[in-house]
C-alpha cells in the first residue's frame, strides 16, 4: 500500500496538531507535580521535618530507684530488694519451646509458666524480651548463666523491687507500693512520665504513698532511634535521673513491733508520742497484715481474708478509727469548765447516781453516785455526773474549744492514709451537718465523751501530749528525708493555765496511782517513772431502761462488735514526762481492764528502750508480766536484727 | 514490502548509523540511570548489594539491547509489530494458568534465569502494534467506528487480562498508552469525549460492584482508593505508605538531608523503599533540588523524543516514537503523583530508577525503537 507523498504529510501535520494537545496536556500535569514538589518540600518543609524526627526519635525512661524508709535508728523499714528474673528474646532464641524446655530443666518452670510465657512471646515483637520467671533464686540464676550457650536468648536480669523486712509491724505506717492502676491515673494531677510506664511502682498507702513523689524521684531519660518496627537501632543520648530521696521516720521500729506483739489478738489501734519533739515513736494497729503480699502481687484469696475479716486488718485503726473517747474526754470537759472559770476545783457537786436534764435521766456509771465530789476525785473515779453538771456550766462552744485546743476534732497533718480528724461537735457543727440545732442532752453526752464526739487513739495520744506538756505538741512521723531533719513538733506553751493543768495531771496521776483510782490496777509500781492516766469505756449502745433495770448486762455475754470500746491515756514518767500513749481496744470491755495494761506494757518499754525491769509492775502480775515478756522477746527480736543504736 | 517505501540511499548504514542516534537521549537515560544507582545504593544503608550491582548490570544489558534494537531498521519493527502483540497477548493469557504467584499477582513467566513480565513487555508491543495499525490505516478511515472498534479491542484485550492479574497500575499505563496514540492518529474528537463521560460513568460503577460478587477491583485496591482519598485516618494501617512517603518527602526541605542520611528511608520506615517509592528517598535526601533535577531529567527525555517525532515524517516512527514517549511520562508522572499523594498508590515504579529487571529491559528496548526511528529516518 503505497502512500502518497500529500497523504503522508497530512499525516503528519495531524500528529503534530494532535502532539501538540497532548504536549499542553503533559506540561500540565508536569506543572502539577512542580507545584506539589514545592508545596511539601519547601513550604510545609518544618512541618514534616518535625514529623520525621518524631518518627525517629523515641524518648524512653530510666526509672529512678525508689527512696528508702528507715526507723529512727537506722533500721530499714522498705528497702529496694535486687529482683532476679529470667527473659527470653525471641529473635536470638530461635526455637523458643526448645529452649525453654531446655530453661525447665534447670529451674523449676511450671508448664503453666511456660504456656503463659509462650502466648507472650507470640504477641510481642521479636526482639523485645519477655519475662519468664521473676524473683528467681541465685542459685536458679547461676545455673541459667552458666549454661547460657546453651540457652540462645535467655538472659538473666536484675530489677529492684519493694521490700519490707518488718512484715507486718509497720503495715500501716509504712504503707506499701504497687503498680500504677489506671484508677491512680484518674485520681492523680500527676503528669510525672513515669506513671506512664508499665507496672511501675507507685504507692499505695501509708507513708510509701503520701510521700509518693519525695520517694519516687525523677526520670532519667534517654533518647534512642528507632526504626518503624520499633527496634532500637542506637542511643543518642542519656539524662540520668535523680533517685528517690531517703526518709527517716520517727517510728522506733522496736517498740512499734512490741506494741504490735502486745495488741495481737485484739482490734486495737495504739500511739505512742515522744513529748520531747512530737515524735510518734509507735503507731499500731491490730490486726495487721504483711505489706509484702501486695508488692508481689496478692492472690485473690489472701485479699478476700483480708477484705472480709471482720477485725478489718487493712485499717489503720490508730489514725482512722474513729471512737466515742468516753471518760478519756473527762479532762477536756474539766479543763473547759476550770478554764472557763464557772466551777471552782475544790468546788463540788453532790452525784446521786443519776442527773435529770430536761427530762432525760443521764446515769452515773455507778449506780449508788458518787455522793458530793470535787474536781479531783470526779475524775480519779472518773464521776459522770459531775461532768453532766460542768460540761453544762461551760457549754459546748466551750468544750469544743477546748478539744481542738488540745488536738481533738482537727486534722494532723501526717503522710499517713485516710488519718481520722475525729469530731468535736458544737452548735455551728451540727446545724450544719446534721441541719438540727444544738440540744442541752447533747451537752450532756459530749461532756463524758460520748455522742457526737469522736477521736483516734492518735488524737487521744495528742490531747495527752499537750496535757502532759503543757505545750502544743504536734505529732510527726517523719524526722529527716534525705538526712535533714524535719521541723520538731515540740511546740510553744499552749495558751492555758499552768495551775489548772497541773490538777489534772496530779488528778491523773491518782487515777493510776492512788488506790481508788480507775487504773491503780494497772499502775507503773516504780515511783520514779509512775504513770499518769485516764480509762475509758465508751459505748456503741444505748442502755434502754429495762436493761437498767435488770442490773447492767456485763460486757462479755454480748456479742463482740455490741461490746464497749476499751480506752486508755496515759504519759510516763508523771514528774517529767517524756512519752505519751494511748490505747483503743475496740469493744474490748472496760478501759481499765482492757486498755490500761495495755498501754502500761508499751509505755514501760518505751521508758526502758527495751523489756523493763519486773519492779516496776505490781508484784500480783510480775509472774505473769514475767512470762509474757519472754514470748514476746522471742516474737520482737526478728524484727530488731541490726537495730544498731545510731 | 515497507523496505521499498524508503529511499535506502538517504538513510545511513553500518557505523555511519551509530552518528545519527540520538545521543542526548542516550546521556540522559544513563543520567537518570545513574541517579537510580545511588539511590539504591544509599536505601541499602551504603552497599552495592543487594540492590545496586544487578541494577547496573541489568542497565548495561538493557543499553547493549537498546542499541542492537536501534541498529535494526524500523520498517523491520513495523513488520514485526503484529507477530509481537500476538505472542506477548498469548503470554499474557499463558500466566493466567502457569504464573508464579507474587505480592497477591500473577505477573511472571518464569523461562530458567529469567523472568519475564508478559505485562511490561505488552507496554511497548501494545505501542508499536497500534503505530502499525494506524500507519496501515489511511488517515480518512481513522475515525470510522468499525476501524475504532478494532483499535479499541487491541488496547482493551490485554487492558483487561493485566487487570485479571490484578495490575492496576500497569492496565492503566496500557489504556492511556493506547488511547494516546489512537488520538494522535487522528480519531475523531468526540469519540474521546465519549470516553472520558463513559469513564466517569465507569468509576462510579467500580465503586458501586464494591462488596458484590462481581466486583471489579480486588479489595485492597479498594482499600488504595479510600487510603488515597484519606490516608490520615488510618496512619498506622493501609494510610501507612503514603503518609510516611510524604514525611519523607516533606521532610527533606530546599536540599535535603544529605546522601544517606534520610532518617524515614534509614529507619525502614519508608515502604517498598527500593522499588516503587524510591521517589520519596531521593526527596528526603536531595530534597527540592535533586527531586526538581531528576523531574528535568524526565522531562528533557519526553521532549527529545517528541522532537525526534515530529522530525519524522514517517507515520509508524513517529506514531510509535511519540506512544512510547507517552508511556515512559506516564511510567514517571504516575509514580511521582503517586508518592506525592496526588494519586492512588497503583504500584507504577519510577522508570529506570525503581530496582526491577523487567520494566528496566522494556523500557530500553523502547526507547531502543526510539533510536531505531531517529537513525532510520529518510532525511
Amino acid at each position: 500500500m503505497k502512500r502518497a507523498p500529500k497523504d503522508s504529510a497530512e499525516s503528519a501535520r495531524g500528529i503534530s496538531r494532535r502532539a501538540l494537545v497532548v504536549g499542553l496536556a503533559q506540561v500540565g500535569v508536569l506543572g502539577a507535580l512542580g507545584l506539589r514538589m514545592q508545596q511539601m518540600q519547601i513550604d510545609q518543609a518544618d512541618q514534616f521535618r518535625l514529623l520525621a524526627d518524631e518518627n525517629r526519635i523515641n524518648i524512653r525512661l530510666i526509672p529512678p530507684a525508689r527512696g528508702l524508709i528507715f526507723d529512727r535508728n537506722g533500721v530499714p523499714l522498705a528497702q529496694n530488694e535486687q529482683n532476679y528474673r529470667i527473659v527470653i528474646v525471641r529473635e536470638d532464641a530461635g526455637d523458643v519451646a526448645a529452649v525453654l524446655q531446655k530453661l525447665a530443666q534447670l529451674m523449676p518452670l511450671s508448664p503453666e509458666v511456660i504456656d503463659k510465657a509462650m502466648i507472650e512471646i507470640a504477641r510481642r515483637s521479636p526482639f523485645v524480651p519477655v519475662t519468664i520467671a521473676e524473683r528467681v533464686s541465685w542459685d536458679d540464676i547461676a545455673r541459667v548463666s552458666i549454661n547460657a550457650p546453651a540457652l540462645p536468648g535467655v538472659i538473666a536480669e536484675v530489677g529492684l523491687s519493694r521490700l519490707y523486712p518488718m512484715g507486718s509491724d509497720l503495715a500501716h505506717v509504712v504503707g506499701y507500693v504497687g503498680p500504677v492502676s489506671d484508677y491512680d491515673l484518674s485520681l492523680l494531677d500527676d503528669p510525672d512520665p513515669l506513671l506512664q510506664i508499665p507496672k511501675f511502682q507507685i504507692g499505695k498507702t501509708g507513708v510509701e504513698n503520701k510521700l509518693e513523689t519525695t520517694l519516687r524521684g525523677s526520670a532519667g531519660t534517654k533518647r534512642i532511634e528507632v526504626n518503624a518496627l520499633g527496634r532500637v537501632m542506637r542511643e543518642i543520648d542519656r539524662q540520668e535521673g535523680l533517685p528517690g530521696a531517703d526518709v527517716q521516720l520517727t517510728i522506733d521500729s522496736r517498740l512499734q513491733a512490741y506494741v504490735e506483739a502486745r495488741l495481737e489478738g485484739e482490734s486495737a489501734g495504739a500511739v505512742v508520742i515522744d513529748l520531747e519533739h512530737g515524735d510518734l515513736r509507735a503507731v499500731g494497729s491490730a490486726p495487721t497484715f504483711d505489706p509484702n503480699l501486695f508488692v508481689r502481687g496478692i492472690s485473690l484469696r489472701d485479699w478476700t481474708d483480708l477484705n472480709e475479716n471482720k477485725y478489718r486488718p487493712l485499717a489503720a485503726k490508730a489514725v482512722q478509727g474513729a471512737y466515742p473517747p468516753g471518760s478519756t474526754f473527762k479532762m477536756v470537759t474539766g479543763l473547759a469548765a476550770l478554764q472557763a472559770g464557772v466551777i471552782d476545783p475544790e468546788e463540788t457537786v453532790y452525784c446521786r447516781g443519776y442527773t435529770e436534764v430536761a427530762g432525760t435521766r443521764f446515769h452515773c456509771w455507778k449506780g449508788a453516785g458518787h455522793g458530793n465530789i470535787n474536781f479531783h476525785e470526779s475524775l480519779k473515779q472518773s464521776c459522770d455526773c459531775y461532768y453532766y453538771e460542768v460540761g453544762q456550766r461551760a457549754g459546748i462552744d466551750n468544750i469544743a474549744a477546748m478539744a481542738r485546743k488540745l488536738g481533738i476534732g482537727v486534722k494532723h497533718d501526717l503522710p499517713l492514709s485516710a488519718v481520722h480528724a475525729g469530731t468535736a461537735p458544737d452548735k455551728a457543727w451540727k446545724t450544719e451537718t446534721r441541719g438540727e440545732s444544738w440540744r442541752i442532752g447533747d451537752t450532756v453526752n459530749a461532756a463524758i465523751g460520748q455522742g457526737y464526739v469522736l477521736t483516734s487513739p492518735l488524737g487521744l495520744a495528742v490531747m495527752v501530749s499537750r496535757i502532759a506538756t503543757g505545750r502544743n505538741v504536734e505529732p510527726r512521723l517523719v524526722r529527716a528525708i534525705d538526712a535533714v531533719e524535719q521541723p520538731s513538733g515540740g511546740g510553744e506553751p499552749l495558751d492555758l493555765n499552768e495551775n489548772l493543768l497541773r490538777r489534772v495531771r496530779a488528778s491523773m496521776d491518782a487515777v493510776s496511782n492512788n488506790t481508788r483510782g480507775t487504773a491503780y490496777g494497772s499502775r507503773i509500781a516504780l515511783t520514779e517513772v509512775r504513770m499518769a492516766g485516764k480509762t475509758g469505756t465508751s459505748q456503741v449502745r444505748r442502755i434502754t431502761a429495762e436493761e437498767r433495770a435488770r442490773g447492767v448486762t456485763r460486757n462479755q455475754d454480748l456479742p463482740w462488735e455490741r461490746r464497749d470500746h476499751a480506752l486508755f491515756v496515759c504519759f510516763a514518767p508523771v514528774d517529767d514526762p517524756k512519752f505519751a500513749v494511748a490505747v483503743v481496744v475496740e469493744h474490748g470491755g472496760g478501759g481499765s481492764t482492757a486498755a490500761a495494761p495495755i498501754a502500761r506494757d508499751i509505755i514501760l518499754q518505751a521508758l526502758y528502750d527495751g523489756p523493763p525491769p519486773l519492779e516496776a509492775y505490781p508484784a500480783n502480775v510480775r509472774a505473769r508480766i514475767a512470762e509474757d515478756q519472754q514470748r514476746f522477746q522471742e516474737r520482737v527480736a526478728p524484727g530488731s536484727v541490726g537495730s544498731d543504736r545510731a | 514490502m515497507s523496505y521499498l517505501e524508503y529511499n535506502v540511499k538517504y538513510v545511513p548504514s553500518g557505523f555511519r548509523k551509530l552518528i545519527y542516534l540520538n545521543w542526548p537521549i542516550i546521556f540522559l537515560l544513563t543520567a537518570v540511570a545513574c541517579t537510580g544507582f545511588l539511590m539504591l545504593y544509599s536505601v541499602a544503608g551504603g552497599s552495592v548489594t543487594p540492590w545496586m550491582e544487578p541494577q547496573v548490570k541489568r542497565f548495561g544489558l538493557g543499553m547493549v539491547v537498546m542499541l542492537f534494537v536501534a541498529m535494526v531498521p524500523i520498517w523491520f519493527w513495523r513488520n514485526m509489530a503484529a507477530l509481537g502483540y500476538v505472542i506477548t497477548l498469548i503470554l499474557l493469557i499463558v500466566v493466567e494458568f502457569f504464573g508464579s504467584i507474587g505480592m497477591g499477582a500473577q505477573r511472571w513467566i518464569e523461562f530458567g534465569p529469567i523472568r519475564l513480565q508478559p505485562s511490561e513487555l505488552m507496554k511497548l508491543t501494545l505501542v508499536m502494534f497500534l503505530a502499525a495499525y494506524y500507519d496501515w490505516l489511511p488517515v480518512r478511515r481513522a475515525s470510522h467506528p468499525l476501524w475504532v472498534l478494532a483499535a479499541l479491542v487491541i488496547i482493551l484485550v490485554p487492558t483487561f487480562l493485566v487487570l485479571k492479574q490484578p495490575d492496576l497500575g500497569t492496565a492503566l499505563l496500557l489504556l492511556f498508552g493506547g488511547g494516546t496514540i489512537m488520538f494522535l492518529a487522528g480519531v475523531h474528537w468526540a469519540y474521546f469525549v465519549t470516553v472520558i463521560a463513559a469513564s466517569v460513568g465507569g468509576v462510579m460503577a467500580v465503586f458501586q460492584s464494591r462488596g458484590t460478587p462481581w466486583q471489579l477491583l480486588k479489595e485492597y485496591q479498594f482499600r488504595r482508593i479510600d487510603t488515597f482519598l484519606d490516608p490520615g485516618n488510618d496512619p498506622l494501617g493501609a494510610g501507612y505508605h503514603i503518609t510516611q512517603a510524604k514525611i519523607a518527602l516533606g521532610s527533606g526541605g530546599w536540599t535535603g538531608r544529605g546522601f544517606m542520611q534520610g532518617t524515614q528511608s534509614r529507619l525502614n520506615f519508608l515502604p517498598e523503599k527500593h522499588t516503587d517509592f524510591i521517589f520519596t528517598t531521593l526527596a528526603e535526601e536531595f530534597g527540592f533540588v535533586g527531586a526538581f533535577t531528576l523531574l528535568t531529567l524526565y522531562t528533557l527525555i519526553v521532549v527529545f523524543c517528541v522532537v525526534s517525532a515530529l522530525q519524522n515524517k514517517d507515520r509508524f516512527a513517529s506514531l510509535l516514537t511519540l506512544g512510547i514517549a507517552m508511556t515512559f511520562f506516564l511510567f514517571f508522572a504516575v509514580n511521582m503523583s503517586m508518592v506525592m499523594g496526588l494519586a492512588p498508590v497503583v504500584g507504577v515504579p519510577l522508570p529506570l530508577v525503581s530496582y526491577g529487571g523487567s520494566a528496566m529491559l522494556v523500557l530500553l528496548t523502547g526507547f531502543g525503537l526510539v533510536q531505531s526511528a531517529n537513525v532510520h529516518r529518510p532525511r
